[in-house]
């Protein structure tokens, strides 16, 4: 017998162990070959089966050498849980199960001495969820009939631009009493109130990318919506960028500044304006963690967009040589508005902090009214790749925050002069019609989604640590991945009637929100509609306390 | 449901005719209140149109708040009128001692100040005065303007009237433009500041409805103005609103109709005008007012309008002959009062237009 190695990893020290059943298994194969992590290997075992021949007993002992599927005990390829495994075996003989007496993030730090990075989202699970302990509560009745979902028309228009005081509005009135306008106002788009959040074209496969893109130009061709979407950081396709989805599209320009030659170079070929630039200064899922893309997502065409070789992508925490809130707005925002003639809202995107006030009272406050949109990321968001220590441990809620914007926002007066667009964990539970209306209520103009996107093109990762392995490049859907094999298990038409889909069912979601409320048009800041069953959360976002 | 009306008309008219208007919308009424503003006047006041009035209620206190208050900023009465009351035991009225009109002259150092200045000078004092008043609700100071009469009180209508002398007409204590409500605000608590028609700098609002964004405009008004206070009723928003885009933008009147209640997006696409219409939409987002209701508002020219929500969810109709106009919630009311006018000339507003009836009584319909 050998002695036995005490620190070997086993099954048990692992997240996820594998339950197999030999006896149902045929050995097709089939779960192996499916296994994008190389997490279950074919092993040949020793078996010995006693059996008797004659017509009394008289046991005999054979040992044979039989075929099974074990798993993979290493830090490496160890199981995600995914189940694609259970998915594609045809006689249930596999499955994972969840290891309550997992070891994993001791063993990995131990062996690897490197800190554990993933992708999906914070995995700490705590209390009910602040969004879910509130109601949409003032429902008009006798004083106010309530609208008709089905027959009123309703407004569900957010707007992307700085929006100016109405003394700065440059009118005046001419000889007819016709306002005319004297001077140039700053661009502003209206658009739906739900952004598809910034994922960048390497993190998500390029199938992927291409049936979100697919979905938001017949969101807008055919349904109606003028839903955008924005391409994080990383650049995009040139010929997209030569085409008039163009439009349809907001670029996002972060620390790395990837991708952005090639935008620059195509813009004399631009036939149509994008809807807008987003300046990425943090991302709430790892705030004070720059972009990560490991070089195994690192494929041949997201070199050529971005113009890198292949190896890991980092894009540093923060804008380098922006010294001050004032100093970002004046640089970055007057570059952008001068390249693309001020006809082009540019917005800012931060991590929801304890200090997003002081930076929102500082574009609010700027006289030149340059900042045409304050995104705020809350925690709960999802990424690509990120230290997990960042993504369990960093980041701040982003209901109170939003709140609080919205609130300094009213105490200067100021509301609605720089729209303020919330995400972090908005639709986790699956119903971002309700999510979004409601931080609508506290003050947002509208939301932006990136995880509940993945989650309707068939992400299986979810909060309780079920795959979240987005950064390894072997995404299991196909979803954040660069492998033609994986990439090619998605379907981009698929993905895009999906969110076509889910788009449709929520803008109907929307109306049935907005009509007990007799409102049809955005209840921006209708703090008045809400009510909250948990006392401190009433508390904090003064709204009425009901029980 | 409130019921509201306003009477213009190219004779001096009594209040009576306001409450007959009032009279058989009666359902309307929960003796919560009756009010009115009556502006171009006539009778006794007729003489002073250029000096400001004061219109109050209060107590004996009261008056010597509000009169120290006055004499020390230098102005001085040059009139005085206070109505002879009623006090027949059982009127149910929630009365206070005293109601004040009095007109007064500019202070010295005003006399040849700009038009402009004198206005400021009126908001400055009356929002001292409300403020004097406030506590131990010694009185309340409703409006002080020049030819511009606040009345209100809490109680039933009928028996206000009764109480003040209004039923029986008489060449003393006339208008020719009369804004009424027979109903406060039941929705809020009742307190005399609630009562529509409401007073601002020579404009006037009164509104039957229900303002969903109550909060969003208060939260909006309240940084735009320091006139704009108070907030006891949602429908004070109107007024503001009303005041902030005639009076502080310096807009024209129809203006007013986009920003309380915007054209749809795609609407706003098909206009020439889609920039400015736009422009308004995005900056005056928190003024728009997205519940059931119609707005009678009045300017300082006399010109009085109204228009109504986006949905028509409140019913509102103008009706007229030769010397007067009336614009009432239900027909009942003008019927009572105009009963030999074509009833085919009346006209009820859709909820895309402003009728607009001018100085000289000339009726015109404004698409938005
Ligand atoms: S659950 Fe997923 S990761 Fe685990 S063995 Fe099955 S296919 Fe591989
Ligand atoms: S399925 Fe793909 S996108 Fe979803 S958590 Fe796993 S790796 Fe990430």
């Amino acid at each position: 017998m050998e002695t036995m190695r005490l620190n070997d990893v086993t099954a048990n020290d692992l997240p996820w162990k594998i339950k197999y059943d030999a006896s149902r298994c045929t050995m097709c194969g089939s779960c192996v070959a499916t296994c994008s992590f190389r997490a279950i290997l074919p092993k040949v075992e020793r078996r010995r089966m006693v059996f008797s021949e004659g017509n009394f007993p008289e046991p005999k002992a054979r040992f044979s050498a039989v075929p099974v599927i074990r798993q993979a005990k290493s830090i490496r390829n160890y199981c995600r849980g995914c189940g694609m495994c259970e998915k594609v075996c045809p006689n249930d003989a596999i499955k994972p199960e969840r290891n309550q007496d997992t070891r994993h993030p001791v063993i990995t730090r131990c062996l690897g001495g490197d800190s554990i990075k993933r992708g999906g989202r914070k995995n700490l699970e705590g209390s009910t969820r602040t969004l879910d302990s509130i109601r949409v509560g003032r429902i008009s009745q006798m004083t106010d009939p309530s609208l008709d979902a089905q027959r009123h028309t309703f407004d569900l228009l957010a707007p992307f631009g700085r929006i100016l005081p109405p003394k700065k509005l440059p009118f005046s009135p001419d000889v007819d009493q016709q306002l005319v306008t004297n001077a140039l106002t700053p661009p502003v788009n209206w658009i739906y109130p739900v952004i598809i959040g910034d994922m960048s074209i390497g993190a998500l496969s390029w199938r992927m990318w291409e049936g979100v893109a697919m979905a938001v130009a017949y969101l807008n061709e055919e349904c109606g919506l003028p839903v955008r979407m924005c391409s994080g950081e990383g650049g995009v396709p040139v010929r997209l960028l030569k085409s008039k989805y163009l439009k349809y599209m907001i670029l996002q320009i972060a620390s790395g500044h990837f991708g952005w030659n090639r935008i620059a170079n195509a813009m004399p070929h631009m036939v149509e304006d994008p809807a807008g630039i987003l300046i990425k200064i943090g991302q709430g899922a790892k705030p004070g963690d720059g972009g990560l893309l490991q070089a195994g997502k690192v494929a041949e065409h997201i070199q050529a967009i971005r113009g890198v070789p292949k190896a890991d992508l980092l894009s540093p925490p923060n804008h380098q040589g922006l010294y001050s809130i004032e100093e970002s707005v004046q640089k970055m925002f007057l570059s952008f508005n001068s390249a693309f003639k001020f006809r082009v809202p540019v917005a800012i995107k931060v991590a929801a902090s304890a200090t997003s006030v002081s930076v929102f009272n500082n574009l609010v406050r700027d006289p030149y009214n340059i900042v045409g949109g304050f995104f705020l990321d809350g925690i709960d968001g999802g990424t690509g790749a990120a230290h997990e220590v960042s993504l369990d441990h960093t980041g701040h809620p982003i209901v109170s925050k939003l709140r609080d914007c919205y609130l300094a926002a009213v105490t200067q007066g100021r509301q609605g002069q720089i729209p303020l667009w919330a995400a972090g964990g908005l639709g986790k539970t699956g119903d971002l019609a309700a999510d979004a209306f409601k931080m609508i209520a506290l003050g947002a103009n509208g939301v932006f989604t990136g995880k509940l996107i993945l989650q309707m093109a068939g992400c299986i990762g979810n909060d309780m640590g079920r795959c979240n392995a987005c950064n390894t490049g072997l995404c299991p859907a196909g979803i954040t991945t660069q492998e033609p094999q994986l990439a090619h298990r998605l379907d981009p038409e698929k993905v895009a009637q999906n969110i076509v889909n889910y788009f449709l069912a929520m803008d109907q979601e929307f109306k049935k929100l907005l009509a007990p409320i007799g409102n049809s048009s955005l209840p921006v800041g209708r703090s008045d509609a809400l009510v909250a069953t948990d006392h401190a959360v009433a508390d904090r976002l003064q709204i009425q306390h009901v029980c | 449901m409130c019921r509201i009306g306003a009477i213009k008309s190219r004779n001096y008219i009594h209040p009576s005719m306001a409450l007959q208007l009032m009279q058989s919308q009666q359902k309307g009424h929960d003796n919560s209140g009756f009010a009115m503003v009556m502006q171009n006047l006539g009778g006794i006041f007729e003489p002073y149109k250029h000096l400001p009035t004061l219109s109050m209620a209060c107590t004996d206190a009261g008056i010597k708040i509000a009169e120290d208050i006055l004499h020390e900023i230098g102005f001085h009465r040059v009139m005085q009128w206070a109505p002879e009351v009623n006090d027949v035991p059982g009127l149910d009225i929630n009365a206070m001692p005293n109601y004040v009109f009095e007109t007064f002259d500019y202070p010295r150092n005003f006399r040849n100040a700009e038009q402009k200045e004198k206005e400021e000078l009126l908001l400055d004092t009356r929002l001292k005065l409300r403020a004097a008043l406030e506590p131990n609700e010694e009185g309340f100071a409703y409006s002080f303007w020049p030819d511009v009469i606040t009345l209100k009180e809490i109680g039933d209508p009928r028996d206000i009237g009764t109480y003040f002398n209004l039923w029986t007409a008489n060449d003393r204590f006339t208008a020719k433009v009369i804004t009424a409500q027979c109903r406060q605000n039941t929705n809020y608590d009742i307190v005399r500041y609630a009562a529509h028609p409401f007073h601002l700098q020579g404009y006037t609002a009164l509104a039957n409805g229900e303002n969903t964004f109550y909060l969003k405009n208060k939260e909006y008004q309240q940084g735009l103005h320091r006139g704009y206070i108070g907030f006891e009723s949602d429908s004070q928003c109107f007024l503001y609103t009303l005041h902030y885009v005639h009076r502080e933008l310096g807009w024209p009147l129809h203006y007013y109709k986009h920003v309380v209640t915007p054209l749809p997006f795609d609407d706003i696409e098909q206009r020439e005008d889609q920039k400015q219409l736009l422009g308004i939409r995005q900056s005056l987002a928190h003024l728009e007012i997205n519940g059931p209701n119609t707005i009678i508002g009045l300017l300082p020219d006399n010109t009085m309008f109204t228009c109504c929500d986006a949905k028509k969810l409140r019913p509102v109709v103008v009706g007229r002959d030769e010397d007067t106009v009336a614009i009432s919630s239900e027909v009942c009311g003008i019927n009572e009062i105009l009963p030999d006018r074509d009833w085919e000339t009346d006209i009820y507003p859709n909820e895309r237009e402003v009728v607009v009836i001018s100085d000289d009584l000339e009726v015109q319909r404004w698409k938005q």
